[in-house]
């Protein structure tokens, strides 16, 4: 029974740093701003999601145990909204997402870029 | 070798925040600079300070600014002159500084000055004379109580400041906004709304945990008063002002912060009155331990009250202020053409 605890935990635990560290490249290798925010958004979510899961596994007392699932449900409730806020703020304030030319026709059909496309043409 | 790193984070985002020049990169940057001195001081263990440091210096401070950069706009103004003698100025006292700090005994030798003139008594006798486990909290609150009053003082100031420049007297107006604010809701920040919604108890619940949880782990009233502000003034931001307005009543508010310095002085007086020196807290009660926990008690709470309402109305006005400029602009953009 423990190894197979161990197991999982190790596994959450390296699952978890292994997107963190894929999130802290993407952040840096990723071209515009959206894109980066995704990786952000990433590493907020699934990683220290991943990596609590992985601590609480690990865990034997009871209280530590439940201040990491307090910590989970916080990250799990402020790490996407956060992401969401600076979207819809980057958003607000015109800056355009850097689409190919393939995917600005396509997505000029759609009610959101119909700006983008007007100001690419 | 933490501590380098940190410190090095900190030499590099101190001079980012010299370079820039976009004000709003520049709040942030300070904001990360509280953030990095925070986990600076809990590498260092002193995890009330560093408490103390995220909830103002990372917290509050920048929001505080970004509610002022909203008034003077966002870019730097270029100076054409070059400041040479002020340049000049500034490096012989920095010059005077180091050579001062030759005489100060060595990072952390056993034999400086701080460990052996008052420290020892405070870590040996603070349970016997206090009885309560966080030394800290202690020393701010009975110890050293006249110190915290000054500070007290200091920001309830600063609120009454803020109120002197920048209050004026409310019309009984805007009633329709007040309305139109729940049919908003559905298009513009429906996500924060409701994740704001949910977290708000939480964080006032919080807040209330540091409040009464200062005698036995880090926290106390100044962390308490910022984080309860903070979660006012999230709700503000979230629902607008005139739905703030109506949860804070302003003149009530304003009553608090006058309250709580007055509760702290009581504290003080009503010590001299027994027989005891002012903030003596043995003479509270007839036995010293409970005098002590009554004071220490009473003082945490006075100080929670007056730095919630002070950062509340800080705030509140300087959001005021912005609103009445914008709708004096609109109406002049109106009249203009």
């Amino acid at each position: 029974m423990e190894i197979v605890i161990n197991i999982s935990s190790g596994l959450c635990l390296f699952i978890g740093s292994f997107v963190c560290v894929s999130g802290g490249i993407g952040i840096l290798r990723f071209p515009d701003f959206y894109t980066r925010m995704h990786a952000v958004g990433v590493t907020g979510t699934l990683g220290a999601g991943m990596i609590l899961i992985g601590l609480m596994l690990y865990s034997t007392d009871f209280l530590v145990f439940a201040k990491l699932v307090m910590i989970l449900l916080l990250t799990l409730l402020i790490s996407p909204t956060t992401s969401h806020v600076l979207a819809k703020a980057a958003l607000h304030n015109g800056l355009m997402p850097k689409l190919s030319q393939n995917t600005v026709e396509q997505s000029s059909l759609e009610q959101e870029s119909k700006e983008t496309a007007s100001s690419k043409s | 070798m933490i501590d380098i790193v940190l410190l090095t984070l900190l030499l590099a985002v101190a001079i980012a925040i010299i370079r820039m020049k976009d004000l709003f990169a520049v709040v942030m940057l300070s904001g990360i600079y509280g953030l990095l001195s925070a986990s600076f001081f809990v590498a260092m263990d002193a995890v009330d300070v560093a408490f103390t440091e995220a909830a103002v210096g990372a917290g509050i401070s920048t929001l505080l600014m970004l509610v002022v950069i909203t008034m003077t706009g966002r870019s730097e103004n270029t100076t054409r002159h070059k400041p040479f003698p002020a340049l000049l100025l500034v490096v012989i006292t920095g010059c005077l500084l180091i050579y001062g700090t030759l005489d100060m005994p060595y990072f952390g030798s056993a034999d400086a000055p701080v460990h052996s003139h008052v420290a020892p008594r405070y870590i040996n006798d603070s349970m016997q004379e206090i009885g309560i486990p966080n030394i800290v909290t202690s020393i701010l609150a009975s110890y050293r109580a006249f110190d915290t009053f000054g500070e007290l003082v200091v920001i309830f100031t600063a609120g009454i400041g803020v109120l002197a420049l920048l209050s004026s007297v409310r019309r009984p107006d805007n009633g329709d906004k007040i309305v139109c604010i729940n049919y908003s809701m559905h298009e513009q920040h429906l996500v924060v709304r409701i994740v704001t919604k949910m977290l708000l108890p939480f964080i006032l619940l919080f807040a209330l945990y540091v409040q009464f949880h200062g005698d036995f782990g880090p926290g106390g009233g100044f962390q308490a008063g910022v984080i309860f502000a903070a979660a006012i003034i999230l709700y503000a931001m979230l629902f607008g002002l005139s739905t703030a307005r109506i949860v804070i009543n302003q003149p009530f508010i304003q009553l608090i912060s006058a309250t709580g310095v007055l509760l702290y002085g009581c504290v003080g007086l009503v010590s001299l009155l027994n027989g005891g020196n002012f903030f003596d807290y043995n003479f509270l009660s007839n036995d010293a331990i409970t005098g002590q926990h009554l004071g220490i008690f009473l003082i945490e709470w006075a100080v929670g009250c007056t730095v919630a309402s002070v950062i509340i109305i800080i705030f509140f006005n300087f959001a005021d202020y912005r609103e009445r400029q914008q709708s004096n602009e609109n109406e002049h953009n109106q009249e203009s053409p």
